[in-house]
């Protein structure tokens, strides 16, 4: 499973680095390390809708604040 | 109106500009003939003896803006017939001699160079004069003057000599491609190749970006430049241009300090490799010490290899103060990584190519990079994140750092010889061929006494006040 996090300027003025960090952390304390493929990438073309994360080329809007849920909800149960 | 330094600036502008403009209508091939006349309507000459002189300097000009001869792999050449021959003679009394009783001149050479007439007037054996300036620094009438030609000044390795027919050449081989003598040369007759064509090529091939996606690397001294606006309407501008977006360069300098701090501490001794005419001139000047050049690609070359490595398809422009930077993105280990480089001079005129008032544009934003990264477009910025570096790593305590900033080529020359015969109480070298940095690039629009602050004022808007926190993005 590929998950691409926006780090454009945009993205990351709403909280790129804390998203991608959590993200971090739950891949590695779920162990999907070898499941989950995530990388960042400069602006989705959705700046309005920031930060931006794909997951497989579906798109999210996700925050610091939801990062857990949307982890929980699109990647745990897909992975 | 566009600012520029000087009028030269303008006229090469003016050739960009009309030259992109025609480019991005495809009408190029068509008109390419017109330029030098749209630009030098005549019949009154305003720059040289006759508009035809003027005409065929233009068609030289527009030749480089096209990107020169493409076998010639060198980025800043001499156009030969703009030259004007300058008077290259080195120190002569002038008419301002008033034959004194002093002789303070006569004292002060070491070589018996001077002697004096039946007017007392003195006069400069050239057999015997070294150029050492000692007699034109005491005469109290400041009437010797050093006949030197300005392109000459500016090069501070001597890579410029005169040819047989009188004009400038460059020597190649020791040439570091700054631009000192582009920016220098008060007839516009050395300057550097542009390759805007390929970046209006890399922007309309992309149609809209749905083909691949076209990259504006921006370098952090552009703080300092596009001054009457807000950084933020340069943002728009560049995406008015067709830009997918705008990464900071800044963010690649994070980068480069993480490592370039831990690659210091392995080896000892390092020189910096984020200025390409600095690497260059160690390669080709002092080339015992390229051992102690760091490994790291540039802050240009490490983001974009990010970026190739995310987007592969990418098409990545770097936009910079340098000139040094298009001789680098031919560099084998660069090519794969950079598509093109352009000065902030030629932003200038595709931003007017297609007349866009960045004055009516909203801001965008622009906050890749931490403070560290976006400072080293200044002297002693990049010695200010290794540093950091140190610091964020844990060894700073460890490890005695002496860095030293070397600002402007002929202090790092200075540095180099004094490593190259141990005897440099340093272990790091920063070294910036620009005096001031990238501030002072050739490629700049604008050079000011302000642009330090403006670079460090931007530094402290970053939303990552840390290298290691702006780089933890990247994973």
């Amino acid at each position: 499973m590929k998950v691409t996090v926006c780090i454009g300027s945009s993205c990351h003025l709403k909280g790129s680095r804390p998203v991608v960090e959590q993200l971090q952390a739950l891949v590695a304390s779920h162990q999907l390390n070898d499941k989950v493929d995530l990388g960042g990438t400069f602006c989705l073309g959705h700046c309005q809708q920031g930060v931006c994360v794909t997951v497989d080329d579906e798109l999210y809007s996700v925050s610091p604040e939801t990062v857990t849920d949307f982890f929980n909800e699109h990647i745990l149960n897909k992975a | 109106m566009a600012k520029f330094d000087t009028k030269v600036q303008l006229l090469k502008y003016k050739v960009l500009k009309e030259v992109a403009r025609l480019a991005w209508n495809d009408q190029l091939l068509d008109h390419i003939m017109d330029i030098p006349k749209t630009i030098a309507p005549g019949k009154t000459p305003t720059m040289r003896c006759c508009v035809y002189k003027e005409r065929a300097i233009l068609a030289e000009r527009v030749k480089l803006a096209m990107g020169g001869n493409a076998e010639e792999p060198h980025v800043i050449q001499v156009i030969d017939i703009a030259c004007d021959d300058c008077p290259a003679s080195g120190y002569e009394v002038t008419d301002s001699c008033r034959g004194c009783l002093a002789h303070r001149c006569e004292q002060a050479c070491r070589r018996g160079a001077i002697s004096f007439d039946h007017n007392h007037t003195a006069h400069i054996d050239k057999s015997k004069c070294v150029e050492c300036g000692q007699c034109a620094k005491v005469c109290p009438y400041s009437a010797i003057a050093n006949r030197k030609r300005p392109c000459q000044n500016a090069c501070k390795i001597k890579a410029i000599s005169i040819t047989e027919d009188n004009a400038a050449a460059i020597d190649h081989e020791k040439c570091i491609s700054c631009g000192a003598c582009v920016y220098q040369c008060p007839f516009g007759a050395i300057t550097d190749k542009s390759y805007i064509l390929n970046v209006i090529d890399f922007i309309k091939r992309s149609e809209g970006n749905t083909k691949y996606r076209t990259y504006a690397l921006v370098a952090p001294s552009i703080s300092s430049q596009f001054s009457e606006v807000k950084l933020g309407q340069v943002i728009s501008g560049l995406k008015a241009l067709g830009f997918h977006t705008v990464v900071e360069a800044a963010l690649g300098a994070d980068m480069v300090a993480n490592l370039e701090c831990q690659e210091l501490v392995e080896k000892g001794i390092l020189t910096s490799s984020c200025c390409p005419a600095f690497v260059r001139y160690i390669k080709t000047a002092f080339p015992d010490l390229t051992k102690y050049i760091s490994h790291n690609l540039s802050p240009m070359g490490a983001i974009a290899k990010y970026m190739k490595e995310h987007d592969p398809t990418a098409k990545v422009v770097f936009i910079g103060p340098c000139t040094a930077k298009k001789m680098e993105v031919q560099l084998e280990n660069v090519r794969p990584y950079v598509n093109a480089a352009m000065t902030f001079e030629e932003l200038q005129a595709l931003f007017d190519s297609r007349n866009i008032d960045l004055a009516s544009l909203e801001e965008d934003v622009l906050d890749n990079a931490s403070y560290f990264g976006r400072i080293f477009a200044r002297s002693g910025g990049l010695s200010d994140a290794v540093a950091e570096g140190l610091k964020e790593h844990n060894l700073a305590d460890s490890f005695n750092y002496t860095p030293c900033v070397c600002n402007g080529i002929e202090e790092c020359r200075t540095a180099l010889l004094k490593l190259s015969h141990n005897a440099l109480k340093a272990n790091f070298i920063e070294g910036m061929a620009c005096v001031d940095g990238c501030i002072g690039g050739a490629g700049c629009l604008t050079h000011g006494e302000k642009n330090k602050a403006e670079v460090d004022k931007y530094g402290r808007q970053a939303l990552e006040k840390t290298i290691s926190d702006a780089i933890s993005m990247l994973g």
